[in-house]
């Protein structure tokens, strides 16, 4: 298995295509026709158009700070192809690609990143989390998803997802050795993005490379080429079924680079260079994925002509979540608790019995 | 039955009627807990359903969390009070902001249980009241009972919550208190404190371990002729203003016993309370007899901490006569 064959303690990398789309390695390619591989180039190519408009209306004043995907597309269109209907998708804060094939509508996350905590309540997506801001603390939580699908004997694993940086946090490693312990059904992938906001990789660990971090747990770990669909999907298929054989929890890293910045607040010019950032283009997964699709003269489309229809989606579902009802003062409250105390009541009836006031007074 | 049998009755019931149940924590499956509050229930239910976790709090909180997002109710042991810190993060962060931040998507049907309070000459982070913590956080609910009989009803109340529950069991009164008990299914509102002892002169307000020096310090009181309401919160938060209120407008004075530092505590939140909904009952300053602003002392230094039935008595006694 690919987990044995990559020792991270080695630092080997799965890696099935190169920066040119030339295959690397015959033996691990996957067996997919065309029009799977059609659809999985459209799919990275929807997520960067969509993310490039979020960054656009972030600029335009239309949406407040939002983190870019921009360059790990590889990663969330993979997990995406694998996930299957009721697994369960345990997500940071940058897998757009994942939350958009889990079902998550680009109308929602437009609508969180315009301010509203509406748009973390997904209408269509099954078994998806909100994302999860306080660093690392996610792993738990899919760790505990884990248990109920072991007890409750469900053919259901769980994708949670966590950013070189979280690696730090205790609760990565907790995470790890719980989900271990219990011998759950997750799959945890660290999205190595080299950075965790300004600090590089080598300031956050001693350790070779991340998914050495897991032989410490018990767990089979690899060190994948995160801007290689082809091995993010074979590691991700293999991941899946060793998961659903009962054998317990696997870490991935994806080794990426976040082409954008941390957030829209955010300027890499003052923490990396001109030169770093040319020299990752040449490993762009989207770019990787057409060198291979021409080389075999696969016809994947007018990339133009998609771009434009991807806009127009875009806009569309942009309008959808601009044109919801207002946010109302209720908003604040009603969602506290189940069971909403008198207090938040009365609280509210103040504010309210405040706001009559202000217009009597104009 | 005692404080720990209550509790322990509690969970036998709701194990055995509720599947989705599970329990978990430090020490908590073959041990049955370092107070043996679970003890034989790993042995009734299966080490699936009772087991021990790592040692690990933020994990034990966090995982429950993703348990209780995914069709579970997880009732989770955090061993001690001074241990409940490392789970910080997961309670103020996301068990307490699930169902908030995914508007109503997710429930988070949750107990977190601890023992709590000194008075039992333990080592350093084994005698603390961090109540004033917890029930500062939006999101959740703390609960504190005092007696066997309200240890088993607001405990399966908690279990049946769809709210997350922090509940706080006061170690120094854990068997030291024996009770008939009946061992049918019975729960008691969250929400809602008990009128103890009706009175006219002064009302006291306690919780947990603070209720029995607080009737001791009444005996005292009665024989001084002085007429005192007792009042037990049984809930932190949401906390039961109209109990107060209508107490203190009775008495119109008031006295809040309780072990943890007095300043920024559940005892500011009631001197708050007494000024806003009862301003112009009030006959003396409200009082707080509660703990130094200080760590609970080791067993040497710890009777200067721990309030005492004279002490409560004495401050009763200075608020009548004011």
């Amino acid at each position: 298995m690919i987990f044995t064959d990559f020792n991270p303690q080695k630092d080997k990398v799965l890696r099935i295509i190169d920066n040119k789309g030339k295959v690397l390695n015959k033996e691990l390619m996957p067996d997919m026709d065309d029009q799977t591989l059609i659809q999985a180039y459209r799919s990275m190519l929807f997520e960067r158009v969509a993310d490039e408009m979020a960054v656009s209306y972030q600029r335009q004043g239309r949406m407040y700070t939002y983190p870019p995907n921009y360059g790990q597309e590889a990663i969330h269109i993979a997990a995406g192809m694998i996930l299957r209907e009721n697994d369960w998708l345990v997500p940071a804060f940058r897998e757009l690609g994942v939350m958009l094939a889990k079902g998550v509508s680009l109308k929602e996350i437009f609508l969180y990143y315009k301010g509203n905590e509406l748009g973390s309540k997904f209408s269509k997506a099954n078994h998806v989390l909100p994302i999860c801001i306080p660093i690392g603390s996610q792993f738990l939580h899919a760790a505990g998803i884990g248990y109920s699908i072991k007890y409750t004997q469900k053919d259901e694993a769980v994708f949670a997802f966590i950013g070189d940086g979280g690696t730090s946090e205790g609760d990565f490693s907790e995470a790890l050795n719980v989900a271990g312990v219990w011998k759950v059904p997750v799959i945890f992938t660290i999205q190595n993005n080299q950075y965790a906001i300004s600090v590089p990789v080598k300031n956050q660990t001693n350790a070779i490379n991340l998914a050495v971090k897991s032989m410490a747990f018990g767990i089979p770990g690899i060190k994948v080429d995160g801007n290689d669909f082809f091995a993010m999907y074979v590691a991700y298929k293999e991941a899946l079924a060793y998961a659903r054989a009962g054998k317990g929890p696997v870490l991935i890293e994806a080794f990426t680079y976040r082409k954008g910045a941390h957030t829209t607040s955010d300027d890499p010019t003052k923490y990396r260079t001109k030169e770093e950032e040319l020299e990752w283009d040449k490993t762009d997964p989207l770019n990787r994925l057409k060198l291979y699709m021409d080389d075999k003269g696969i016809q994947y489309g007018d990339e133009k002509k998609l771009i434009e229809a991807y806009k127009q989606e875009g806009e569309k579902q942009f309008a959808e979540a601009e044109n919801i009802q207002p946010y109302a003062l209720e908003d604040v409250f009603k969602y506290m608790y189940v069971d909403t105390p008198d207090d938040l009541k009365q609280q509210k009836e103040a504010y309210e019995q405040f706001l009559r006031w202000k217009e009597h007074k104009q | 039955m005692t404080i720990v049998q209550a509790i322990n009755n509690a969970l036998d019931i709701k194990l055995a009627e509720d599947k989705t149940i599970v329990v978990y924590g430090e020490d908590v499956g073959v041990e049955g807990g370092v107070f043996r509050v679970t003890e034989g229930l790993q042995k009734k239910y299966g080490s699936d359903r009772v087991f021990d976790s790592p040692l690990a709090e933020s994990a034990i909180v966090g995982a429950g969390l993703g348990m209780a997002l995914s069709g579970l109710r997880p009732v989770v042991e955090l061993q001690f009070d001074g241990f409940s810190y490392p789970a910080f993060n997961q309670l103020i962060s996301n068990v307490s902001r699930m169902h908030n931040r995914s508007r109503g998507m997710y429930n988070v049907p949750m107990v977190i249980r601890f023992p709590y309070g000194g008075g039992i000459n333990a080592l350093e982070h084994h005698s603390e009241s961090p109540e004033a913590f917890y029930a500062h956080i939006p999101g959740l609910k703390v609960v504190i009972p005092s007696t066997p009989h309200d240890a088993k009803g607001l405990m399966i109340a908690a279990i049946e919550s769809n709210d997350p529950v922090v509940f706080m069991e006061p170690k120094r009164i854990y068997r030291a208190i024996k009770q008939e008990v009946s061992t049918e299914k019975f729960s008691i509102p969250i929400g809602k404190a008990n009128v103890l002892t009706e009175g006219s002169d002064v009302t006291v307000i306690a919780f947990g371990a603070m209720i029995r020096e607080c009737q001791k310090a009444m005996v005292m009181a009665k024989d001084a002729g002085i007429s005192v309401e007792l009042i037990d919160l049984r809930t932190i938060y949401p906390i039961d203003k109209e109990t107060i209120r209508n107490s203190i407008k009775k008495t119109g004075r008031v006295i809040i016993v309780a072990e943890a530092p007095t300043s920024f505590s559940v005892g500011a939140e009631l001197m708050a309370i007494a000024n806003e909904e009862a301003f112009l009952h009030l006959e003396a300053p409200p009082k707080r007899v509660m703990g130094f602003d200080t760590i609970v002392p080791l067993a040497q230094g710890e009777s200067f901490y721990m309030i005492t039935p004279d002490r409560i008595f004495y401050e009763i006694e200075q608020t009548v006569k004011f």
